[in-house]
């Protein structure tokens, strides 16, 4: 079977993984390498009933005594060693000789005519946020001629920096220094940017998108940004002017102006973005009061002390708490001007901010067809049930997980830009729970799995005068959650014995006493 | 405008000049006096460090009568009652005093002539019983008199220094720089050391030789019976001036039959002890200097008189640079032997056996009752008052509980006792727990009167600052009590000179009976020339002439004038090793500790240097018994336990266990050593076997180890065990356990109340066992946790520095947890105790080129003031440079 072309090494066989195929790129050709124990069979990557290059992410198995690989979009069978479809006799994928020789995965090159240069293909992407942009960042490193390039943002005005809204919201900062991606930054780079104008339908036959303001666009690939919406609380009053949510520009924009003659201010919501939103005001003069709806701050990211922490720190700057407390309803004549809390009591409030989470935007996909739960639902290149659609963000659900934060984001868009590039070997296999946040000044680090009783014990460190605060929880030595207050330099070094599992026993002392070990040295 | 007091210090028996320096502000200092023959200005690290051991703290200031503060008026009549009643009823016998070396002559003399010749019994004894009656034994036996033949100046002069069961370096640390200088002046000096035990003295030693413990008679036997062989007899000399020496040499000759049987009786390599025997054979200046190794046993006397029989079989005594010397230690332990203060001696080194010395005593006494036979020696008098022969005790600055072996016993006796009265300077201590009266006397600063040194030096010890409360001087006590016991004569001194004129007139008595002492030339002083008095050295004859040093003309105090060889026959120490006590517990002194710590804790930095008690032995030993280094063990012995740390220094030779004496109850949980040494006492001298008692090591299990820094003293938990080491701004506090009283947040709160406003910072591993927290008020630390498994420990020195802070240094208080900076190095155990400088720094000076001790010094201060860590500086630079 060999002997004719070129032999190239492409991966040792470990890199993949029993019955799961991989791709490569040979002289221009996508093959995927399928793995079944210890046999490798090469194939064409291209699925013909889809027209997707998804063959290697086929499951391969053993059907009817024939070794097959059945493609992931339409789960037709094609046999390894022959290409042959079993279902439609008439189509047959291409196939190359291959081995595996000292564990190395080789593949030899046919002599063949070069594929045709593709002219520049076109993307379309949907959003023109903070998770749109890092992925068109990286792409253009990855390939700056791949794509011609379109997008379509809603809010009338560049990509801007979310996380400094808070900042933004207290003065601290302007609107110019937010701006990540000024308007002049796309013309330069050749994109075409419509603000202002969000997508209102796909058409995924067709591969074309349509704006509101009626501009339809052709795609070879599209990338999805949809983001998130805030929840809506759906109490009596929720439509009153001086009730604000918190998430964008526009929101920061009418908070202030409402702020300008208001004395008290309700967060309602607890979280992050809640905490910010106080801190923000507190900032701006008015009496914040903070609802939350259980009975500690941030309960997703810390555990009941280190929430005491933030709690007393925010307080000390006057910033109020009604916890485990649930709203029923804003009250006021053509304002604003009461939170009526389910207990009875009632709180007075010329502004009233609603940061009680977010749910990824998926209306669009939903309308396309595209599978979604939660959020739009991807696999590890973040491509979703179409080939030709990938999805970044806030909006997406990747192995049954949706990100509110920004870390998250960044891997996905480096994953995603790659496959775009079509140099896609790189996996997103979701992002440990690991945050590190600031919230209103205080740094604060959440990783892993803290709530867990299930044999974790735990190490703490507690300088309340100092406003420092650690816990690290373990399971047989073996890092499992952390939560730091007011001091979160060793977070890296927890974010990677969490990830790896590595046995702490030795340095169980100096995890939260010592530093982090120098980079290269074995934790 | 500074006032200076020229006075002495009272710690060993070097009895360095002092000068205390008392500031306007009322500060004072101290240093060396660089005019006093015994230290010239020098002085070691515990009397650099006497300031610091000032203050009216923890100070017994009032009388107390069954736990009832009284005035002097009702404490010195319930006194004088109850012993009166006691006399009444049971008889002079009944009572006992029981007093201490670093009493003043003249406390020491009155208390000796109120019982001896006024209640009419000798049941009085001293401390010094433990520490040197021995060589007064060995002196007397030999040459018809207590008298030490040699002094200071002839160290200089020597060309071989023998050291016997001396740790001269830490014990009398003046006089081995003395030494020192000497040898770096004259590298012909040769220094020979006689120790089991590697120490700082022998690292110092051309020579040492590690004798199995308690075999020295037979080393000398050997030595006695080789020069002889030798041709190394004075014969004319021995002829002319000595007797016995056949009766010597034939005992000797019958176990030291030659260098191969002295070896192998001694366990020493044969090679050793021909080149030791060689150097002694062919040096004519040669002091043989001796101490507790030597006294603290059961052949203690035999031990002092072989040493002796070789320097009169080669005549070398009476002579420059020459003699066997006792050094003692205690400060006045030979001003309490010159005015009688052992139960078996009369004042004026007068013997209590002899009729004509009594009816002498008693004439010049004019006294109404004396005492006709020797009294309870120390150990014999606790054993009196355990068995209820004796029914009242007057313990007078010292603490038995703890310095006596067998202590358990000490304690049940006292606890039985019906009237115990104790005098001391401060508040508690183990033996005060049993005092039915108490008596506030003065303390060092305060006090006036003499002290004799070593090498019979008398220094005045002068008062620089006002008694505290209601303290009184001894001597002011005793007489009190007398006049009230009715005995108004003897006892109407106006002050410390006109009892010191009674001693140096009484010394007239010795020049009549044939005696060396002799301070006529010194009596009849006025009160202001007896505090002017310049430092003397005895015999001061009345005539002006200053005399020869005592035997320089080969004329003994014995009736014949002649000195005696005594036969020493070769007995080991009483108790040998058995199965089930395999080792051999050895006691001592550590560098900068004193007695039982009274005193001495008071000075932080004398406290670094060991904080806590510990049992140093061979590593195989620890080993077979389990224990590991740092671990808590046992030493158990028939008589009782002592807990301590365990540490292999690796200057312990197999077989046998190093405990330091100094910890009592008030420092540490049953780390007092005297409970566990037999209460075996030599047949002459009724001195103790303290060096030599059958023992095993036990291991402690304990779940939990750890230590408190705190700035106030901390009440200890209910632990296995635990160690308290006071200092200035840092007190210390060891323990170890097992069970649930482990000390957590809930103990600290309650060991160190009014630290309810603190903040906390707190470190907590349930799986391990780790707790740590630290107290910090308005950002000063005040105290810091730690406890956790051994190993887990982190280093205290760093921890402690940081209480010397005002504020924490943030970059400090986020590495306190952890117990050390990351980016620094932990000090390490204190080492130079002038100038606070730990080994670990010292390692890394050496490390970084200083190749020498003075180039240690010259960068790091450390070892440049006192000179006492010169030895353990010499062992760093050694073992750094390996």
């Amino acid at each position: 079977m060999s002997g004719q072309g070129k032999r190239h090494f492409v991966c040792v066989l470990d890199d993949i993984l029993d019955g799961g195929g991989v791709a490569a790129l040979v002289d221009g050709e996508q093959v995927a390498l399928v793995r079944v124990g210890e046999e490798i069979f090469a194939l064409e990557n291209r699925d013909p009933f889809s027209g997707a290059n998804v063959i290697s992410r086929g499951l391969a198995g053993d059907l009817q005594g024939q070794l097959v690989v059945a493609s992931p979009v339409y789960k037709q069978h094609f046999n390894l060693r022959n290409g042959r479809c079993l279902e439609d006799e008439s189509v047959t994928l291409r196939t190359w000789p291959c081995g595996v020789l000292d564990g190395r995965v080789w593949i030899e090159a046919l002599p063949q005519a070069a594929t045709s240069t593709r002219g520049k293909r076109r993307l379309v992407v949907i959003g023109n946020g903070m998770a749109a942009m890092r992925t068109i960042e990286e792409l253009l490193t990855d390939a700056p001629d791949a794509y011609d390039i379109t997008i379509f943002g809603a809010e009338p005005r560049g990509n801007y920096n979310r996380i400094m809204l808070s900042p933004l919201l207290a003065g601290e900062t302007d609107r110019e220094q937010l701006m990540l991606h000024p308007l002049h930054w796309y013309s330069e780079r050749g994109i075409t940017l419509h603000v202002g104008d969000p997508v209102v339908s796909i058409d995924r036959r067709q591969k074309r998108v349509i704006s509101a303001a009626g501009v339809a666009v052709t795609y070879d690939r599209l990338l999805l940004a949809t983001g998130s919406d805030p929840v809506r609380l759906k109490v009596a009053g929720h439509d009153l002017p001086g009730v604000f949510y918190f998430r964008n520009l526009d929101d920061v924009d009418g908070m202030q102006k409402q702020a300008a003659d208001a004395q008290r201010a309700v967060v309602i919501g607890g979280g992050l973005l809640g905490l910010e939103a106080a801190s923000g005001l507190r900032k701006l003069g008015l009496e914040v009061t903070v609802v939350h709806i259980r009975d500690r701050v941030m309960d997703k990211q810390l555990d009941d002390e280190a929430a005491g922490y933030l709690r007393a720190s925010m307080e000390a700057r006057g910033i109020a708490f009604r916890l485990a407390a649930n709203t029923s309803a804003f009250t006021g004549a053509g304002r604003v001007r009461q939170v009526q809390l389910d207990d009875g009591t009632s709180l007075d409030a010329e502004l009233v901010v609603v940061a009680a989470g977010i749910t990824p935007r998926t209306e669009l996909a939903r309308s396309c067809g595209l599978h979604c739960d939660r959020g739009i639902l991807v696999d590890d290149t973040l491509q979703t049930f179409d080939p030709a659609i990938y999805a970044v963000g806030e909006c997406v659900q990747h192995r049954g997980a949706t990100y509110g934060l920004v870390a998250p984001l960044w891997e996905q868009a480096r994953v995603c830009a790659a496959h775009l590039a079509e140099r896609g070997v790189t996996r997103y296999r979701g992002s440990s729970p690991a945050s590190q946040l600031k919230v209103s000044g205080i740094d604060l680090f959440s990783a892993g799995q803290h709530a867990s009783n299930d044999g974790t014990d735990s190490i703490r460190y507690a300088d309340r005068a100092a406003g420092v605060y650690k816990r690290l929880w373990l399971k047989d030595n073996r890092l499992q959650a952390a939560v730091l207050f007011g001091d979160t330099r060793n977070a890296g070094w927890y974010a990677e014995l969490i990830e790896h599992q590595r046995d702490v026993s030795t340095v169980r002392e100096m995890l939260l006493l010592g530093e982090a070990p120098v980079a290269g040295s074995a934790a | 405008m500074k006032t200076t007091t020229r006075t002495t210090c009272p710690y060993c028996g070097v009895g360095c000049g002092v000068l205390a320096e008392t500031a306007a502000d009322g500060r004072i200092e101290v240093r060396g006096d660089p005019e006093h023959p015994a230290n010239r200005g020098r002085l070691c690290s515990k009397g650099s460090a006497l300031a610091a051991t000032l203050g009216s703290g923890n100070r017994l200031l009032q009388p107390e009568v069954d736990g009832i503060k009284v005035d002097w008026e009702t404490a010195l009549a319930s006194v004088a009652g109850r012993l009166r009643a006691c006399m009444d009823k049971h008889g002079p016998d009944s009572v006992a005093l029981y007093v201490s070396g670093q009493l003043l002559t003249e406390d020491y003399y009155v208390a000796n002539k109120l019982m001896k010749g006024y209640i009419g019994t000798a049941n009085i004894d001293t401390n010094s019983r433990l520490c040197m009656s021995s060589a007064v034994s060995g002196h007397v036996r030999a040459f018809g008199e207590d008298v030490v033949p040699v002094e200071y100046s002839d160290l200089d002069q020597a060309d071989l220094l023998v050291l016997v069961g001396s740790n001269l370096a830490w014990c009398h640390p003046v006089l081995m720089q003395r030494v020192q200088a000497m040898r770096a002046q004259r590298p012909e000096m040769r220094l020979v050391v006689i120790d089991p035990r590697r120490t700082a003295t022998s690292e110092a030693a051309d020579l040492h030789l590690p004798l199995r413990s308690g075999s020295d008679v037979m080393l000398f036997n050997g030595l006695l019976v080789w020069l002889a062989e030798q041709g190394c007899i004075d014969a004319a000399y021995v002829a002319a001036h000595t007797s016995g020496m056949e009766d010597a040499l034939g005992v000797a000759r019958a176990a030291s039959t030659d260098i191969a049987a002295t070896s192998q009786v001694c366990g020493l390599d044969a090679a050793l002890v021909e080149r030791f025997f060689a150097m002694f054979a062919a040096t004519s200046r040669v002091v043989t200097m001796f101490s507790q190794g030597v006294n603290q046993s059961s052949v203690g006397a035999d031990k002092v008189n072989s040493i002796i029989n070789c320097h009169l079989l080669t005549g070398r005594i009476g002579r420059a640079g020459m003699g066997p010397f006792s050094i003692t230690g205690q400060p006045n332990a030979m001003g309490g032997r010159e005015v009688g203060g052992l139960s078996t001696q009369l004042a004026a080194h007068l013997s209590l056996d002899n009729a004509a010395h009594r009816e002498a005593v008693q004439q010049f006494w004019q006294s109404p009752a004396m005492a006709h036979r020797p009294g309870y020696k120390a150990v014999e008098l606790f054993e009196a008052i355990d068995d209820g022969r004796v029914k009242a005790v007057w313990i007078i600055a010292t603490n038995p509980v703890v310095s006596l072996p067998d202590a358990d016993v000490v304690r049940r006796a006292l606890s039985r006792c019906p009237l115990v009265i104790v005098s001391d300077c401060v508040d508690a201590n183990d033996t005060l727990e049993f005092a039915h009266i108490k008596l506030p006397a003065t303390g060092w600063a305060e006090k006036d009167g003499t002290v004799t040194n070593s090498d019979r030096h008398i220094s005045r010890q002068r008062a620089f600052l006002p008694a505290p409360g209601l303290a009184r001087p001894d001597w002011w006590i005793i007489c009190q009590v007398a006049q009230r016991l009715g005995f108004t004569t003897g006892f109407n001194f106006d002050g410390p000179a006109a009892v010191f004129d009674e001693l140096a007139r009484i010394t007239g008595l010795s020049r009549r009976f044939g005696m060396c002492l002799d301070l006529q030339g010194i009596s009849g002083l006025s009160a202001q020339q007896y505090d002017a008095l310049a430092v003397s050295q005895w015999p001061v004859p009345a005539s002006t002439t200053r005399p020869d040093r005592p035997f320089s003309d080969g004329q003994f105090s014995t009736p014949d004038r002649r000195a005696r060889f005594v036969p020493a026959a070769a007995r080991g120490p009483r108790h040998a090793p058995t199965a089930e006590y395999p080792l051999i517990l050895n006691t001592g002194r550590i560098r900068d500790q004193w007695h039982t710590m009274t005193r001495t804790a008071r000075a932080a930095a004398l406290n670094a240097h060991e904080p806590e008690p510990y049992a140093d032995a061979n590593a195989a030993d620890l080993a077979t018994a389990g224990v590991a280094p740092g671990e808590l063990l046992r030493v158990v012995t028939r008589w009782g336990a002592a807990l301590a740390r365990a540490r292999a220094s690796g200057d312990i030779p197999a077989g046998m266990i190093f405990m330091p004496i100094h910890w009592s109850e008030q420092f540490a949980r049953e780390s007092r050593v005297g409970a566990a040494v037999n209460p075996v006492v030599d047949p002459h001298s009724g001195e103790p076997e303290f060096k030599h008692t059958p023992a095993r090591i036990e291991a402690v299990p304990v779940e939990w180890q750890g230590f408190l820094l705190s700035r106030q003293r901390a009440t200890p938990p209910d632990a296995l065990w635990w160690a308290h080491s006071p200092g200035d701004s840092v007190h210390r506090l060891e323990f170890a356990g097992r069970g649930a009283m482990r000390p957590d947040a809930m103990w600290l709160k309650g060991a160190l109340p009014g630290l309810e406003r603190a903040d906390w910072i707190e470190f907590d591993d349930a799986v391990t066992g780790t707790y740590r927290a630290a107290l910090l008020l308005d950002g000063r630390l005040e105290a810091c946790l730690m406890v956790g498994a051994r190993r887990s420990l982190p280093g205290r020195t760093w921890l402690a520095s940081l209480f010397a802070q005002p504020t924490l240094d943030p970059a400090d208080r986020r590495c306190l947890l952890l117990g050390r900076r990351l980016d620094g190095i932990d000090p390490g155990q204190t080492v130079c105790a002038c100038f606070g400088v730990g080994a670990n720094t010292i390692r890394l000076a050496i490390a970084a080129g200083c190749a020498t001790v003075d180039a240690v010094g010259k960068k790091l201060k450390a070892g440049t003031n006192c000179g006492s860590c010169r030895p353990e500086i010499t062992k760093l630079v050694a073992a750094t440079r390996a």
